[in-house]
This record gives structure tokens, C-alpha cells and sequence, in this order.
């Protein structure tokens, strides 16, 4: 295989449930050694995504392409070589810690001998050694998410494949997660993983796609995103009283575009300070000034006019 | 469809091995509370035949067969409740257990982002309920030798015809888990169960019904199981037990095909 040749290769892939679209013809082009993200609110069709890349998820239509192989045809062949974190858990409850690491590993035929050491690793990997004979069910949300991505690296893959690795954990959990992610990255493995966290996207993503209601509004780094979609700076503003609406209309004139959520007004500039300064100028006195760099929340806002999280 | 459902002729071996490590799981979560399950259901036959077969046995006394054999009423039961706890052990684990793994563990869904296919779950769980409805035949099959219900010879193919009732019922109890959506369903399949176990010629031979029943009766697979072992541990069944093989092989292959399809739709969401 050449190294122009993507690892993962989706052409008008469109996934239905019943009459219901949720992946809508999507154009997807992941190669080899990258980080490559999905970014999205709920429902977006991530996950739908996801697991027709996992191969246990038949395309409604389009076509997609694996390793080079056929995910219908050669499912078995394919997913040998892939490491999947699915969305919701899927650890063994009767299981314990390390037993699910080796069992899982017997499903890809590797030796026992051999899975119980790759096991010994990858609990030190993911900093659950201590709880290697536990059960599953009482550890932390943050120690299941770790031992399902232990499990999902239990064969060696050459492409893993999160679904929102790090959704409901805390930050210092969530930073573990992405320090082992980054690692991973750095010996060669590509990565593709879905979030809704900007930062998580900003951190881990060589190039993601945004996806809105089934289909991709947009598509590179997140620096070109973030060049191409918002401004270098933004204020966040928030006034006194009901809505901030009659506030907007006054400052129409100082940014590039202005921005009206329910509790906050964003104003998008190149240059943070001046813009507050102006806004100071006019005789408007907010009770919150924030001014910070630009990121993909602003991205998603700007390509979809609604937030990522509500 | 079919190749989703059907591993290819050339990887049958990939695809035992995948098997073989659906059942390996199913070792490593062995739990000592389970053994008391394994032991219960080897007491149960045991109690039907004791009961049954020798307290009932002392008022009917002997049975003439169709073929004109004497046989005690312990000798005849004993066969029906081989094959009956072959059908328990093998549903115990294939309904409820699988149920359980499929819908609420939703261990599967972890399962088939490995290599390992449906079909090979569906292998793989029949192999592990066998290794228990075995275990079950053997030890039953060693008391009938050694209450003199029929001899060591007879015992030995007798063994091997029990593992395939199991396997067998297995196969059913699968296809049943498939289509059933909450535990209250188990209660009907709990009743079907016991009136298979009543009227599948366990208890007197189905040439005491009446015609329609019996004809009803003898198309069970149960029934079929019953006739298959006691030609064996007692004799004189003629060329029927051909019959029988065929039957419960054809059974359990479409059992296993329906199984297997059920779970690729339910699992390749
Ligand atoms: N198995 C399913 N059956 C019916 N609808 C589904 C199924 N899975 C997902 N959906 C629907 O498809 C849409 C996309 O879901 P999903 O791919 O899970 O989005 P995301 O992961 O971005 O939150 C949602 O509206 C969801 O309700
Ligand atoms: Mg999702």
C-alpha cells in the first residue's frame, strides 16, 4: 500500500435507520499516522459514522473502503487490525480488570501467554495496575473509560478508533486520557476519534470534520478552521437585565460579526483589548468582559448559529 | 447477507478457534456461586428418577414395549429424563444466560468488534452449554449403569447421542432468546418446556394417547430425543433411530442458521 492511499476512505457514505437519515452522503479521507476527528453536538451521526468504520454497522449506500478492503465483505480481516473505544462501555461485568484485557485478546487470537503480558503492559499503560483482579463494575466512570481503551489497543492496531473518549470524565482523568492518546500518536498509530469538546478536538486533532444533522459543514485543522471561521480574538460580554439583545444592535459596528446567546453577547475582532475599549467608549458598561482566542466552539457557532453544548 | 452470517469455507479453522474463545470466556467467569447451578442441575433428573421412575415404578411394575420387550418402569423412565435434563441444562444455559449476555451485559456488542462473527458466538455459546449438558449426561448415565437401567456398552453410545440432544435443544433455546424481549417471556417458555417434559413419551410410551396427540407428540423434538436415547439404553428401536439423527442434526442446523442471522440483525445495528 502507497502512502497516498488513505487508511480509511468513505465516499458519499450515508447511513439510514428506517426512513430516518442519520449520516447523509459524508466525503471522508483519513491518512495513515494522523489524528483525525469528528466534531459534532448529539445526534450529529458520529457514532453512526463510527461504527460503520468499525465494520459492525452495514452502509445504507456510498461507499467506504478500510485498510483497502470492503467492510462488508471483509469484516473480520479488517477489524483484526483496528482498536475500538465505543461510545457506551462495553466491558465484561463478570470479568475482572485483567480478565477482560485477556479474554478480549483470545478473540483475536492471540495467545494466551502472549495476552497476559500485553495485558501486565497496557494496565501499566493506562495506570490501572493496582486494580488489575477488581471487578469492573466498582471502578470510576474515568477507570472504565481507560481499561476500554487498554482493551481496545489489546491487538495491536493500526488504527483506533473513539468514540468520545473522555465524555463524562473529570479533567484530570480527561488529561491522563489524552496524555496515552498523544503517545499513541507519537508511535505511529492513527487515530480517529469523535467529540463534543472543543478542546478535546484542538488537542488531539491533526484535521476533523464538523458535522451538523448527518452531513460535514466543514472540513481541515483546527487552525484553518479557526482562520477561516472566526476571528483571531473574541470578547464575551454580559449585561445587566432580561435579554441581551438591545445591547447587540449597538455594537453592530465593532466587530466582524456579533454573536447573541441567551446570557452573552461574542464579539468576534482581531483585537480583543481595542474592541473592549471601544465598547467602554460607546457607554456601555457590561458586569463581565472576557476577551480570548478564538477557538472551534466559535467555528461550530459561526457554521451552524448554534452552540456545541446546550 | 450470507457472507455476514457464513464464514467462508477457507476460514473454518479461524472461525472454530474464534468459537473456542466465545466459550474460553464463558470458563474465566466461572464463579463459585455457579457451581451450585451446575450441581442443581444434575440433582433434578436424579430426583425425577428416584421419585418417578422407582417409587411409581413399584406400583406400575414392568412395561411391555411396542417391540414386545419387558422393561422395569426405573429402565424406561431413565432415558426420558437423560434426554429431558440434556434439553434443561442445554436451555438453562442457551435462554436465560444468553438473554442476559445479549440484552443486558450487552456483551456481545463489545464481542463483534473483534474478528469473532455472530456465527461464531452463536458456536461458541452451544459449545460451552454442551460442556455443561455433557457433564449432566455423564454423571446420569454413570447412575443408570450403576442402578443395573442399562449396560457400561450401552451407556457409551448412548453418551454421545445425549450431547447431541443438547446440542440440539441448544440451538432452539438460542433461536427462542433471539425474539424474546423481557425476562416475563421466559415464564411461557418455562410452561412450554413443562409440558414438553410431561407428554414427549416420558412418562408412558406415546402409543397410550390418542391418535392426534400422538401423532402431535412424536414430531417434538423432545419426543425424538426420548426415542433416540431409550432405543439405545434399553434396545429394540429398529432403523427409526436414523430417523431420530436426522431429525435432531436438521433441527439443530437450522436452529444455529436462524440464530446466527438473528443476531447479525440485532448486533450489525
Ligand atoms: N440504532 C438506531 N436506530 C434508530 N436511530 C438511530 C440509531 N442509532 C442512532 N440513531 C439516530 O441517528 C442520529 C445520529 O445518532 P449518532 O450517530 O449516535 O449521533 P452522535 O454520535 O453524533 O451523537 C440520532 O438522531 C439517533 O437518534
Ligand atoms: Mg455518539
Amino acid at each position: 500500500m502507497t502512502t497516498a492511499q488513505p487508511l480509511i476512505q468513505a465516499r458519499g457514505l450515508v447511513k439510514r435507520f428506517g426512513s430516518f437519515t442519520a449520516v447523509d452522503a459524508i466525503d471522508v479521507a483519513v491518512r495513515a499516522g494522523e489524528a483525525f476527528g469528528f466534531l459534532g453536538p448529539n445526534g450529529a451521526g458520529k457514532s453512526s459514522t463510527m461504527r460503520m468504520i468499525g465494520c459492525v454497522s452495514p452502509p445504507s449506500g456510498g461507499e467506504l473502503r478500510i485498510l483497502g478492503m470492503d467492510p462488508v465483505r471483509d469484516g473480520p480481516a479488517i477489524r483484526a487490525r483496528l482498536g475500538v473505544c465505543p461510545q457506551l462501555d462495553t466491558l465484561d461485568p463478570e470479568l475482572t480488570v485483567r480478565e477482560n484485557l485477556v479474554t478480549y485478546a483470545r478473540y483475536f487470537g492471540i495467545p494466551r501467554r502472549v495476552a497476559r503480558l500485553r495485558a501486565a503492559e497496557l494496565l501499566d499503560f493506562v495506570q490501572l495496575s493496582e486494580r488489575a483482579d477488581s471487578k469492573v463494575e466498582p471502578l470510576s466512570g474515568g477507570m472504565k473509560r481507560r481499561l476500554t481503551i487498554a482493551r481496545a489497543l489489546v491487538n495491536e492496531p493500526e488504527i483506533v478508533l473513539l468514540d468520545e473518549p473522555t465524555t463524562g470524565l473529570d479533567p484530570q482523568a480527561r488529561h491522563l486520557v489524552w496524555e496515552r492518546l498523544f503517545q499513541l500518536k507519537q508511535q505511529g498509530v492513527t487515530l480517529v476519534l469523535t467529540t463534543h469538546y472543543m478542546d478535546e478536538a484542538e488537542q488531539l486533532c491533526d484535521r476533523l470534520v464538523v458535522m451538523d444533522g448527518g452531513r460535514i459543514v466543514a472540513e481541515g485543522s483546527p487552525r484553518v478552521l479557526i482562520e477561516q471561521h472566526s476571528t483571531r480574538e473574541v470578547v464575551e460580554l454580559r449585561f445587566a437585565g432580561e435579554s441581551q439583545e438591545p445591547f447587540a444592535s449597538k455594537l453592530d459596528q465593532l466587530g466582524e460579526r456579533v454573536e447573541v446567546l441567551p446570557d452573552r453577547i461574542l464579539l468576534y475582532v482581531p483585537d480583543g483589548d481595542a474592541a473592549v475599549a471601544q465598547v467602554t467608549a460607546l457607554g456601555l458598561h457590561p458586569i463581565n468582559v472576557l476577551v480570548r482566542r478564538s477557538g472551534l466552539e466559535d467555528v461550530f457557532l459561526h457554521l451552524t448559529g448554534r452552540t456545541l453544548i446546550d | 447477507m450470507v457472507a455476514l452470517v457464513l464464514p467462508r469455507l477457507m476460514d473454518v479453522s479461524a472461525a472454530s478457534r474464534r468459537s473456542a474463545a466465545v466459550a474460553e470466556r464463558n470458563v474465566s467467569a466461572l464463579k463459585s456461586i455457579y457451581w451450585l447451578l451446575l450441581v442443581s442441575g444434575f440433582i433434578e433428573p436424579l430426583l425425577y428418577l428416584f421419585s418417578i421412575g422407582v417409587g411409581v415404578g413399584a406400583l406400575v411394575g414392568d412395561l411391555t414395549l411396542s417391540n414386545g420387550a419387558v422393561v422395569s418402569y426405573a429402565a424406561f423412565v431413565a432415558p426420558a429424563m437423560l434426554a429431558s435434563s440434556a434439553m434443561t441444562g442445554a436451555f438453562a444455559e442457551t435462554t436465560f444466560n444468553f438473554f442476559g449476555k445479549m440484552k443486558y451485559m450487552k456483551l456481545y456488542d463489545g464481542v463483534i468488534a473483534t474478528p469473532v462473527q455472530p456465527f461464531e458466538i452463536a458456536l461458541g455459546e452451544l459449545a460451552w452449554a454442551m460442556l455443561r449438558g455433557s457433564a449432566y449426561s455423564g454423571a446420569f448415565l454413570v447412575v443408570m449403569v450403576v442402578m443395573d437401567l442399562t449396560t457400561a456398552a450401552r451407556a457409551a453410545v448412548a453418551f454421545p447421542a445425549a450431547v447431541l440432544v443438547g446440542f440440539t435443544f441448544g440451538a432452539i433455546g438460542m433461536t427462542i432468546a433471539t425474539f424474546m424481549r423481557s425476562w416475563q417471556d421466559f415464564d411461557v417458555l418455562a410452561s412450554a418446556q413443562f409440558v414438553l417434559f410431561l407428554f414427549s413419551g416420558t412418562f408412558v410410551p406415546a402409543q397410550a394417547y390418542p391418535t392426534l396427540l400422538r401423532w402431535l407428540v412424536e414430531v417434538t423434538p423432545l419426543y425424538r430425543a426420548v426415542h433416540l436415547v431409550r432405543g439405545i439404553t434399553v434396545g429394540g428401536g429398529g432403523w427409526t433411530w436414523l430417523l431420530d439423527l436426522g431429525y435432531l442434526l436438521l433441527v439443530l442446523a437450522i436452529g444455529l442458521f436462524i440464530a446466527s442471522r438473528r443476531m447479525s440483525r440485532l448486533l450489525y445495528r
